[in-house]
């Protein structure tokens, strides 16, 4: 097939809708229904990895979809960090379907063909985020993105689903409409553009105070990137089936957010004028209190999905930290964060879905001795852990390492410091997870009453019997995957760092 | 027949508002409900061509002076179409076409059956007052065609068949009386100062004499008296008790026309009768109406989230939608009464489709208690999807023709450099997410009462004019062209400025 690169961009946001109508059309018929999902996942990778080539091969592409008022458009083009984003959504959706199969089939759950047809359209508004042109663009898929996967989130329906979903779509819109729109006017009004364009839209000579302002408003307006005070929707939509959490809120709808952040610092800002502004130090804090207190409280939690949704809110601080460091370091360690924390997490709550399915148990203090039944899947959570906690053999290491660096660059000691407390509380709330589930006996659990543990211990002394019972079979591929992908990345980290560093250089 | 119409094309102005006029009293002899209703469609209907062909009249050349029965302007009536009255013509007369789609269906199970046929003469007189106010060029006969719309309105909330459908009225008619009288009062003043009742002449004579108490009252009575008629905040009482126990039918049609020809009047008064310097400069209008604008705002947002009755719900959203309109008229900048004209059109699109959506609801449920949309998202899927879109409209979603008008208001404000204004604006619209949300919520969430006999979609007499609605909520959020350049003329010639 020849297609030019500019359909192909706009193919990558039309398909995953086109996919829509198909999911609505053979929805009576699950394997179909299912079998045109993947196809356009298929499809998605093959178009988002021919994008990638054809920057690679420097071609400029940009199109215009509609001038909705004068000077503001709808449009798309394609930059590093775009692809990067692209490619990891449209990868992981491919392996999340894979995992969504099996999940939703043995979990029996109602209401498929809305979850298939929701997270087709969350794909494309994802889509469309990644290539947005401006800021305006980018806004309105924003939007698209929070109402998309509203019914998500609330997949159950639930009293507690509609709780969540509430909170979610509370702070999310309200963020949105309060701060992030703000922003974005004022920013038309100010610089009489809303492009992204490299080195940023205002004026060398703009007020630093109003810049400053606004650099506020954006941060709390992207309430996406959970940063604290705005993080509570995060664990909120947890209530949603584990493949919703996985790809929505640990990858697509959080990365979203902090690449909105990324984009906002690099093309509207421009890193010299971010790093002269007077509150971009109080966001820097801010971002690393976010780091800091999500882990702690992270701690605390004993449901295993709230516990990876506050590292989430965690792990997101550090990309909005290393957005807001403004230096090259910084900017590279974010945008490989926005990868590697994608795959790592992923991982994780794979893992958490299939324990959930399998051995039907959600609470950490159940899980000692799982390992001994699900051993693929405990590795596998393992290896996600190392990666997350940024350690080798995982992928990890690699983006906190230019995260650290960033701060020694800009003598930010203090947050220097924070990472690496954070680094520590990684270890304390991940690693116990997976060597618990291995070695069930050898450390007695201080933090969990006797009860707890008395359970614990009856299932384990009742279900070794069963032998190894692992999550089905889609899902389990799935899980394999990204966790490789960890681990590649740990090998291989030489695309991914060029096109982080593209991110900076790239000519317009 | 077709050689004659260019000849006819003169007339349009009065024709406007003359063929809904005689149209009413020849529902009288039609008498049977199903022919008069399939006429009072084709009059509404002709009146929406000719309202289009006005609108591309005065966007390509300009002002359009008509001079009743070939009496010369300032002593004969004149009707005078600019940009402004065009567009809201076009509003009245499309909205009332749509509306007047799905009314057959509706009034059958609302209104009983002898009384159909003065259903439709009094809807007709009703669209007859509001363009004759919008399309006349002197002031008295403003004061006429108000009395006509008004009587018309009062007679169709009380046929709503809840029996408070009568106190609401009631209620309408004291304040609209007084409304009324308090502008018939302004006028009377206006012309004792001026000897003219033409706006034209009015607009040259008044500044000669502006610095007299007699011109200061006649201000403060006109502006208290239209105020009482778009109800703005705190003379909006009358408005969610009729708008709530009216006709399904009227309830969409007013929500979406009648306070929109109040606006009109305002805007009419203040610049080009008073002239901009007289009405901002001179009194403290700006500030009065900020301040009100926002409190209307706040206020009626925070009423409509405790309401059970659903039409309340989104009675209280008009007030505080009006508010937006009227905040930013109070800027008094080109940008400010674009965003002002913007709404007006927006705000009819977006109610209209709820008021007929909740009409639909009623027509199958019998009420519109919050308590009986309890399961309705799947009973009745696109009726409440329309709700949705609706309702993400008045929020002000992008894509939707809400945000085009937030978004011409917020700028209007920056430009300004009201910061904190816009604050509130866009935390206003947090307020719309919870009641709208409210309703989403138990329409998709909550399983149907116990009680409650199932119920089926609505008929295709709602489904297609409730759809053309939302579909126009949706295209005119994307394609601004003809919304955006039409009110933008239109607010510049009211400012002089040429574009």
């Amino acid at each position: 097939m020849n297609l030019s690169l500019e359909l192909m961009l706009q193919l990558a946001i039309v398909v995953p809708f086109l996919a829509v109508v198909a999911i609505l059309v053979t929805g009576h018929n699950p394997n179909l229904r299912e079998g045109v999902t993947i196809a356009a996942c298929l499809i998605l990778i093959y178009l988002v990895v021919n994008l990638y080539q054809g920057l690679a091969l420097g071609a400029t592409i940009s199109v215009l979809w509609w001038e909705l008022l004068p000077g503001l458009t709808i449009s798309f083009n394609i930059e590093p960090l775009g692809i990067l984003f692209a490619l990891i959504a449209s990868f992981l959706w491919l392996v999340t379907t894979c995992y969504a199969i099996g999940y939703m089939r043995s979990h029996q759950e109602k209401n498929q063909t809305r979850f298939y047809l929701c997270f087709a359209l969350a794909i494309s508004a994802v889509m469309a985020i990644a290539f947005a042109a401006n800021l305006f663009t980018l806004f309105v898929f924003y939007e698209v993105l929070t109402l998309s996967t509203y019914p998500l989130v609330t997949h159950a329906g639930t009293e507690k689903a509609q709780k969540g979903g509430r909170v979610y779509l509370g702070i999310l819109l309200s963020t949105s409409i309060v701060f992030f729109l703000l922003a974005i006017v004022s920013t038309w009004f100010v610089a009489g553009t809303l492009d992204f364009k490299l080195g940023g839209i205002f004026s060398a000579d703009v007020d630093k105070t109003l810049a400053g302002i606004l650099l506020v408003l954006f941060v709390f307006g992207i309430g996406k990137a959970a940063i604290m005070p705005f993080h509570r929707w995060l664990p909120a939509a947890m209530v949603a089936p584990t493949p919703v959490s996985a790809l929505l809120h640990a990858v697509a709808v959080v990365k979203a957010g902090v690449f909105t952040i990324l984009k906002v610092c690099i093309f509207i800002f421009g890193l010299d004028l971010l790093s002269v502004l007077p509150t971009t130090q109080f966001l820097l804090y801010l971002a690393g209190a976010s780091v800091l207190l999500a882990s702690l409280v992270a701690m605390r939690q004993d449901n295993l999905k709230a516990r990876l949704a506050y590292s989430t809110v965690s792990q997101l601080g550090y990309i909005t930290l290393g957005a807001l460091l403004a230096t090259p370091s910084g900017v590279i360690g974010s945008s490989m964060h926005i990868v590697i924390h994608a795959f790592g997490k992923i991982t994780l709550f794979f893992c958490a879905g299939a324990i959930l399915v399998t051995l039907h148990k959600s609470k950490i203090s159940e899980m000692r001795g799982i390992g001994r039944q699900m051993p693929l899947t405990m590795l596998a959570f393992f290896i996600a852990s190392l990666s997350i906690i940024g350690v080798p053999p995982a992928g990890g290491t690699w983006s906190k390492w230019f995260l650290m660096m960033g701060t020694i660059e800009t003598e930010q000691w203090v947050l220097m410091v924070i990472l690496m407390l954070s680094t520590l509380l990684n270890i304390a709330y991940l690693l116990p997870i997976s060597f618990h589930a291995f070695f069930p006996d050898l450390i007695p659990n201080k933090n969990q009453p006797n009860k707890c543990s008395n359970k614990a211990a009856t299932s384990i002394n009742k279900q070794p019997a069963i032998g190894i019972t692992e999550a089905p079979l889609p899902s389990l591929i799935a899980i394999v995957i990204t966790t490789l992908g960890c681990l590649i990345l740990f090998i291989y980290p030489q695309p991914l760092f060029e096109l982080a560093t593209a991110v900076l250089t790239n000519r317009e | 027949m077709i050689a004659h119409l260019p000849a006819l094309q003169v007339h349009l102005p009065v024709l406007q508002v003359i063929i809904p006029l005689m149209a009413a009293p020849i529902c009288l002899i039609l008498k049977r409900a199903h022919p008069v209703w399939l006429f009072a469609l084709i009059t509404s209907g002709l009146a929406f061509v000719i309202s289009v062909l006005l609108l591309q009249q005065v966007m390509t050349s300009g002002v359009i002076s008509y001079e009743l029965g070939g009496w010369q302007a300032p002593w004969g009536i004149e009707y005078r179409i600019d940009k402004l009255n065009a567009f809201v013509l076009l509003i009245i007369t499309s909205i009332s076409t749509i509306v007047l789609f799905a009314a057959q269906t509706s009034i059958e199970k609302e209104i009983p059956k002898s009384k159909h046929t003065f259903f439709y003469i009094l809807y007709l007189l009703s669209l007859t007052g509001m363009l004759g106010i919008v399309a006349t060029g002197d002031a008295f006969n403003v004061f006429v065609f108000l009395e006509i719309s008004s009587l018309s309105a009062y007679a169709l909330i009380a046929m709503g068949k809840d029996r408070r459908a009568l106190w609401a009225a009631y209620q309408y008619l004291i304040m609209g009386t007084i409304g009324a009288t308090f502008i018939l009062i302004g006028i009377g003043l206006m012309y004792q100062m001026t000897g003219t009742l033409n706006m034209e002449d009015l607009s040259q004579r008044l500044p000669e004499v502006a610095q007299t108490r007699t011109v200061f009252t006649a201000f403060a009575f006109v502006i208290v008296g239209v105020c009482l008629k778009l109800a703005l905040f705190p003379l909006h009482l009358w408005l969610p008790n009729a708008y709530a126990y009216a006709p399904s039918i009227v309830t969409a049609f007013f929500a979406a026309t009648a306070t929109k020809v109040a606006i009109y009047l305002l805007i009419r008064f203040t610049f080009t009768i008073f002239g901009l310097s007289f009405s901002f400069t001179t009194i403290p209008l700006q500030t009065l109406f900020m301040a009100l604008g926002l409190a209307g705002i706040f206020i009626a947002s925070t009423s409509a989230i405790y309401q059970k009755n659903i039409k309340l719900l989104f009675a209280y959203s008009s007030i505080a939608q009006i508010g937006y309109m009227i905040v930013g008229f109070s800027i008094s900048s080109v940008t400010g009464l674009t965003a002002t004209l913007l709404h007006m059109f927006n705000h009819a699109l977006m109610k209209s489709a709820i008021f007929l959506a909740l009409g639909a609801v009623m027509y199958r449920l019998g009420n519109v208690q919050l308590s009986s949309f309890h399961g309705l998202g799947r009973q009745m899927p696109f009726t409440m999807a329309a709700i949705v879109i609706g309702g993400l409209s008045l929020i002000g979603v992008p894509l939707t023709v809400g945000f085009v008008s937030k978004w011409y208001l917020l700028l209007a404000l920056l430009e300004q450099g009201w910061w904190p204004v816009a604050v509130l604006i866009l935390l206003g619209s947090v307020l719309a997410v919870i009641y709208v949300w409210r309703l989403v919520e138990v329409a998709y969430f909550k399983e149907p009462l116990s009680d409650q006999v199932p119920v089926k979609e609505a008929p295709m007499f709602f489904i297609i004019p409730i759809w053309t609605l939302i579909i126009a909520n949706i295209y005119f959020g994307i394609d601004t062209r003809l919304s955006v350049q039409v009110a933008q003329a239109a607010a510049m010639s009211l400012f002089g400025v040429t574009p």
